[in-house]
C-alpha cells in the first residue's frame, strides 16, 4: 500500500484556508466537514445517514447536504456531512474529508462520450473543492492505478497539503463476504483516522441490521478502522470536533419537517403524484397515515391530486397535495378553483432547476413567479417560503391555520436543497399540541342561526357578519347547511350570478383576506422572517428560502473580519411582509438580495411590493444547479459593494441596481 | 354522534324538495335532453331514500355541468373534465356522503377521459352520469369525441376524420362494476337505471343520451329506442363480462346507423368497492376522516410521539 502523506500546519482557530479553486477566505478549522462519494445505487445515502446521526448523538451539531443526478443507477453522487460543536446553518464552503467509495455502476469509458471516464469520478470530480491539509480516502479496489496516475493526484496533494490514503476497501468487504460492505469498511477507515469512538456507529449498525449481516459488519467496522492504527503511517491533524447537547436531539430533512408540521396542523388527507423532490413529502406522509388516520392516495396526474385535495377539503378533511415544476403546472386550474370556491388547501411546491425537466435533482428558486401567480384571473392565496428545518416545520403548520381560518390556498415554496438536507433539531421543539380545528366551518348547531335566503339555502357567501372578510362554511351531509360551490362567480348561496355588484362584493372580499391575514401575521404571530448580523450596519442582505444558512454564515463571516452588515431571510412571499421588508431596506444604504435563480425574482417582488428601493437593490445570482456556499457570497458582497474591481471568481452573476 | 345528521335520516321526502327555491327553472334550450337527467334524478333520489343534504352531486363545465344549479342538494360545479377527481376525494373524507358525479361527454370522455378510467378502475362507490349529446354544447357545437367519423361542425368542417370512442366499453375495460346506457327519451327506464346507479356499491357508469336539438341530433333521433334487456332479439347475461363486452360493443356499433340500444350492461355486485379495498389493506380509517374533526374524544397524535426514527 502507497501512503502518500504530507505536513500539515495550523495555528489559531481562526485561521485562512485556501480551497483549491477559491480564494483566501475565513473559517473556523474546528469542524469536520465529510464527503462520502460513489454511484447512485452505491448506499451512500444511508451510510452517510447513521454517521451524521453518529456524529450528532456524540454531542455534535450536524448539517448534510446531498448531491445527486437523476439516474437511478450510477452517475457520481456524493453526501456531505459538515459537524461542529456550534450550530452549523450551512454546507459550509469547500470540505477537508474525501471518502471515495468509487461508482459501481459507472458506465465503460468510451472516447468521445460525454460522460467522460465515469469510473474515476467519485475522486476526481471532489479535488476542487477540498480544503487546504485535507483527507483523501479512496478504494483503491475500485479506482484504476492508471486512472488515478491520471488525476496527477501526488502532485496536487503535494500543492495542497492533502493526506492521501488509498485503501482497498472492496477487496476488504470481498474477504467478509459482501461486496457492499465496503462503504462500512469506509466508515471504519474514517473513524481511524478521526480518532472516533465507534459506539455510536456500532448502535446504529445494529438499529438497522441483525445476524449474521449485523456480525459482518462489525467485523469488517473495526477491522478497518484497528488497520489505521496498526498500518497506516497518519500524517493529518484533522480529528473528529467533540461537543455537546444540554437536550435530546432529532436528525430530520425539510421534508421531515414539512410532513410533521402538517400532521400536527390537523392534515389526514394527501393525493398526489411522484415528481422530485415533491416526493419525498408525500411518501412520508404516506407511510405515517395509515397509523394515524389519515387517508393518503396517488393519482394519475396532478391535475387530479389537487382537485382530490379540493374535493377532499370540501368535504371536511384537512387535505394537501403538492408537487414540483411541472407537476405544479399541472394544478393550476384546480388552484384557481380553491381559490374561487374558497375551499381551504395547502399545497407544497419543491422547486428544482427548470425550466420544463430542467435538471430534476438540482435545487433552484426559479419557481417564485409562477407559484404566486399561475392560474386565470386576480390570485387570493398565501405563499410561505421556509428557510430552514425548523422554519419548514412552523410554516407548514402556520399554512394549514391560515387557510382554514381563512378559507384560502396557502402554498409552501421550498426547493431540492431543503427537502433533502438534515439537520439536528431539539427534541422539544416539537413537543407541542396538533392544531386540528377545522377554523371557520361552522357545526349544525350553528349552522340553526346562521342566514339562509327563503328557500332554506345556506348563504355561504353572504354579505353579513363576514369578519375578517371570511364567509363561514358548511360540509356536505351537514344538515341546514346545503349550497352550491362553483368556479363562476356566484351570488350568496352560491348559484352563478354576473351581477356587477355582488361581483364586486365577492372578489373584494376575497382579495381583502389578504389584509386581515397580513394583520393577524403582524399581530397575533411571531414573524416568520429572520433576522441576523449587525443591527445598526448600513449594508443589508436580502435572501428567501434556502438560501438562508448560506447567508448567515456569510454575514457572520463579513462581520467578523470588520464589515459592517445585516442580513434578514424573509418567508412571508404573500401576503407580502411589507412591514418588515420597508424597515429593514430604510434602515440600509444599499442591499444585495440573494437568490437562486436567473431573473432576480425575488428582488422584482419586493419592487412590485413595495414599489421603491429599485435604486438601492443589487442582486447576487446562482442558477448552476449548485445551492450558495458562504464565501461566494462573502465575495459577492466585497466585489458589489467594496466595488472592488474584478469579476466574481465563483459560477454567479451580480445585478446592479436600477437605474445604475 | 354524528356530525352530519343529513346522513342516513330517515323521513318523507318530497320531489320537490330537489328544486331549488333560487333557481326553479333550468336555462337549457327547449327539448334539451339534459332536462330528462333532472328528471330522473328528482325521481330516483326520493324513492331510494335519499335527503337533498346527504347528496353531493359534483359537476364538470358544459350545458350538463348546470345540473346541479337545478338540483338542489350538496352541489360542487367544478371545471371542465375534473369532476370524478374531485367527487371520489370527497367519498374518501366522508364515505357515508351520496355522492354523484354528473358532466358531459367531452367533459368526461375527452378532457377528463384520465380520470374517468382511474376512477372506475379504482371502483369508488359512487354514481357517475355522463351527458352524452354527441356534440360539444356549451361551447357551441363542435366535435366531441363521441360524434360520429365525418361528423361536420365549425371545427371539422370537412367532417372528423376520427372514429367515436367507445363509452360503453370503456367503462367496461377501466374496471366499473355497473355500466348502463339510458336516454332522456326514455325516462321510465331512466329513473329506474339512475336507481339502481345510486344503489349500487362501486363505480356505476350511466352513458346518457341526451339529445342537444340546438347543435346537434332531436329527440326523434334517439326514437325508437330499444331496451336490450326488454327485447326478444338480444340475450345476455348482465353479470357476465364477456357477454357484457360483446353487447356493449354491438351497441356501439349500430347507435350511428341508427338503432339505438339501451338498458344495463355490465352488473358485478361481487367486487369490493375501493373504500373496502382500502380498509382490508389497512389505509383508510374506520372513522370517517370528515367525523374525526368533529369528534371532542379523538386523541389527535403528534409528530412529537414519531422522533425516535430521527435521534
Ligand atoms: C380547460 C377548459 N377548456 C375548455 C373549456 C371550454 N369548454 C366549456 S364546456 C366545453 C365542452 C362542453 O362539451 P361537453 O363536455 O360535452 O358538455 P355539454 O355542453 O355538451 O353538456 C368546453 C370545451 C373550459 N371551460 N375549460
Ligand atoms: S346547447 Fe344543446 S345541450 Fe346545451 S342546453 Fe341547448 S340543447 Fe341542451
Ligand atoms: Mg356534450
Amino acid at each position: 500500500m502507497t501512503i502518500h502523506s504530507k505536513g500539515f500546519r495550523h495555528g489559531e482557530t481562526k485561521i485562512r484556508i485556501r480551497l483549491a479553486n477559491w480564494p483566501l477566505i475565513s473559517m473556523s478549522d474546528d469542524e469536520l466537514i465529510w464527503r462520502v462519494s460513489g454511484g447512485s445505487g452505491d448506499g451512500i445515502d444511508s451510510t452517510s445517514q447513521n454517521f451524521a446521526k453518529a456524529l450528532m448523538r456524540s454531542g455534535l451539531d450536524v448539517f448534510t447536504h446531498r448531491h445527486y443526478p437523476s439516474r437511478i443507477r450510477g452517475g457520481h453522487t456524493y453526501v456531505e456531512i459538515r459537524a461542529a460543536a456550534d450550530e452549523v446553518q450551512s454546507r459550509g464552503d469547500g470540505y477537508n474529508f474525501l471518502l471515495a467509495l468509487g461508482d459501481s455502476f459507472a458506465r465503460n469509458p468510451q472516447e468521445e462520450a460525454y460522460y467522460g471516464n465515469e469510473e474515476i469520478k467519485p475522486l476526481s470530480e471532489n479535488l476542487d473543492e477540498l480544503r487546504e491539509g485535507g483527507v483523501i480516502v479512496y478504494d483503491e479496489g475500485l479506482l484504476s492505478e492508471d486512472d488515478v496516475a491520471e488525476l496527477d493526484l501526488e502532485e496536487r496533494a503535494e500543492e495542497n497539503d492533502w493526506h492521501v490514503y488509498p485503501v482497498d476497501l472492496r477487496g476488504l468487504a470481498k474477504e467478509h463476504g459482501r461486496e457492499v460492505m465496503r462503504n462500512t469498511a469506509g466508515v471504519g477507515i474514517t473513524a481511524g483516522l478521526l480518532d472516533m469512538q465507534l459506539e455510536h456507529i456500532e448502535d446504529l449498525m445494529s438499529d438497522a441490521m441483525g445476524g449474521d449481516i449485523l456480525e459482518a459488519n462489525l467485523e469488517i467496522l473495526h477491522e478497518a478502522y484497528e488497520m489505521v492504527d496498526e498500518e497506516f503511517e497518519t500524517t493529518h491533524d484533522l480529528r473528529v470536533p467533540t461537543g455537546e447537547h444540554d437536550t435530546e436531539q432529532a436528525l430530520l430533512s425539510g421534508s421531515n419537517a414539512i410532513a410533521y408540521g402538517a400532521i400536527d396542523g390537523g392534515c389526514r388527507f394527501i393525493a398526489g403524484y411522484p415528481m422530485t423532490p415533491w416526493t419525498d413529502v408525500f411518501t412520508i406522509l404516506s407511510q405515517n397515515f395509515p397509523d394515524i388516520g389519515g387517508v393518503s392516495e396517488q393519482v394519475e396526474d396532478e391535475i387530479a391530486a389537487a382537485a382530490l385535495a379540493v374535493g377532499a377539503s370540501h368535504a371536511g378533511a384537512k387535505a394537501m397535495s403538492g408537487s414540483s415544476g411541472g407537476g405544479f403546472a399541472l394544478m393550476s386550474e384546480p388552484l384557481g378553483l380553491a381559490e374561487m370556491t374558497e375551499t381551504p388547501l395547502v399545497l407544497v411546491e419543491s422547486m428544482r432547476a427548470g425550466p420544463s425537466t430542467g435538471m430534476p435533482t438540482k435545487p433552484e428558486q426559479g419557481d417564485l413567479e409562477f407559484v404566486l401567480y399561475t392560474s386565470q384571473g386576480d390570485s387570493s392565496r398565501v405563499v410561505f417560503a421556509p428557510g430552514t428545518i425548523e422554519e419548514a416545520y412552523e410554516q407548514t403548520r402556520l399554512a394549514f391555520h391560515i387557510a382554514w381560518e381563512y378559507q384560502i390556498p396557502t402554498i409552501i415554496i421550498y426547493d431540492q436543497k431543503l427537502s433533502g438536507e438534515n439537520k439536528n433539531v431539539d427534541v422539544e421543539f416539537f413537543d407541542r399540541e396538533p392544531e386540528p380545528g377545522l377554523g371557520t366551518t361552522l357545526t349544525e348547531e350553528e349552522l340553526k342561526e346562521a342566514a339562509h335566503d327563503n328557500s332554506g339555502k345556506f348563504e355561504r357567501f353572504g354579505y353579513e357578519d363576514n369578519e375578517k372578510n371570511v364567509s363561514k362554511r358548511s360540509l356536505p351531509g351537514q344538515k341546514g347547511g346545503r349550497y352550491l360551490a362553483t368556479g363562476n362567480e356566484h351570488s350568496p348561496v352560491g348559484h352563478i350570478s354576473e351581477d356587477p355588484d355582488n361581483r364586486v362584493y365577492q372578489m373584494t372580499r376575497r382579495i381583502e383576506k389578504l389584509d386581515s391575514i397580513r394583520e393577524e401575521l403582524d399581530e397575533e404571530h411571531d414573524s416568520n422572517q429572520t433576522y441576523f448580523g449587525d443591527e445598526d450596519a448600513e449594508y443589508g442582505i436580502i435572501t428567501w428560502g434556502s438560501s438562508q444558512g448560506a447567508v448567515v454564515e456569510a454575514v457572520e463571516r463579513l462581520n467578523d473580519s470588520g464589515h459592517s452588515v445585516k442580513g434578514i431571510s424573509v418567508s412571508d412571499m404573500m401576503p407580502f411582509a411589507e412591514a418588515e421588508v420597508t424597515e429593514f431596506l430604510e434602515s440600509v444604504d444599499e442591499a444585495m438580495v440573494v437568490e437562486m435563480n436567473a431573473t432576480a425574482q425575488f428582488r422584482g417582488l419586493i419592487q412590485k411590493e413595495l414599489g421603491r428601493f429599485g435604486d438601492k437593490m443589487t442582486s447576487l445570482l446562482k442558477y448552476n444547479g449548485n445551492p450558495f456556499e458562504p464565501a461566494e457570497i462573502v465575495e459577492g458582497y466585497e466585489v458589489n459593494v467594496a466595488e472592488e474591481d474584478r469579476e466574481p471568481s465563483a459560477q454567479v452573476r451580480i445585478e446592479p441596481a436600477a437605474g445604475d | 354522534m354524528s356530525a352530519f345528521n343529513a346522513i342516513g335520516e330517515e323521513r318523507e321526502i318530497d320531489r320537490d324538495e330537489y328544486t331549488p327555491g333560487v333557481e326553479p327553472q333550468p336555462t337549457w334550450c327547449p327539448g334539451c335532453g339534459d332536462f330528462g337527467v333532472l328528471k330522473s334524478l328528482k325521481q330516483a333520489l326520493p324513492e331510494v331514500g335519499k335527503t337533498p343534504e346527504e347528496v353531493l352531486t359534483v359537476t364538470g363545465i358544459g350545458c350538463s355541468g348546470k345540473l346541479n344549479s337545478y338540483l338542489d342538494t350538496y352541489g360542487f360545479h367544478t371545471i371542465h373534465g375534473r369532476s370524478l377527481p374531485v367527487a371520489r376525494a370527497a367519498k374518501l373524507a366522508n364515505p357515508e356522503l351520496e355522492v354523484i358525479a354528473a358532466g358531459g361527454d367531452g367533459d368526461g370522455y375527452g378532457i377528463g377521459g384520465n380520470h374517468f378510467i382511474h376512477t372506475a378502475r379504482e371502483n369508488h362507490d359512487m354514481t357517475y352520469i355522463v351527458f352524452n349529446n354527441e356534440i360539444f354544447g356549451l361551447t357551441k357545437g363542435q366535435t366531441s369525441p363521441t360524434s360520429p367519423k365525418g361528423h361536420k361542425s365549425k371545427t371539422q368542417p370537412s367532417g372528423s376524420a376520427k372514429s367515436p370512442l367507445r363509452p360503453l366499453s370503456m367503462g367496461l375495460n377501466a374496471g366499473a362494476t355497473y355500466v348502463a346506457r339510458t336516454a332522456a327519451v326514455n325516462p321510465n327506464q331512466a329513473k329506474e337505471i339512475i336507481k339502481e346507479a345510486i344503489e349500487h356499491d362501486g363505480f356505476a357508469h350511466v352513458d346518457f343520451l341526451t339529445q342537444c336539438p340546438t347543435w346537434n341530433k332531436d329527440a326523434r333521433q334517439y326514437v325508437p329506442y330499444v331496451d336490450v334487456q326488454e327485447s326478444d332479439d338480444y340475450e345476455f347475461d348482465v353479470n357476465d363480462r364477456a357477454e357484457a363486452a360483446e353487447m356493449m360493443r354491438e351497441t356501439e356499433d349500430v347507435l350511428n346507423e341508427g338503432t339505438v340500444l339501451t338498458g344495463r350492461y355490465y352488473v358485478d355486485d361481487e367486487s369490493p368497492s375501493y373504500t373496502e379495498e382500502k380498509k382490508a389493506v389497512g389505509e383508510m380509517p374506520d372513522q370517517p376522516v370528515a367525523e374525526r374533526y368533529f369528534d371532542e374524544d379523538a386523541e389527535w397524535e403528534r409528530s412529537y410521539d414519531l422522533l425516535e426514527r430521527h435521534t
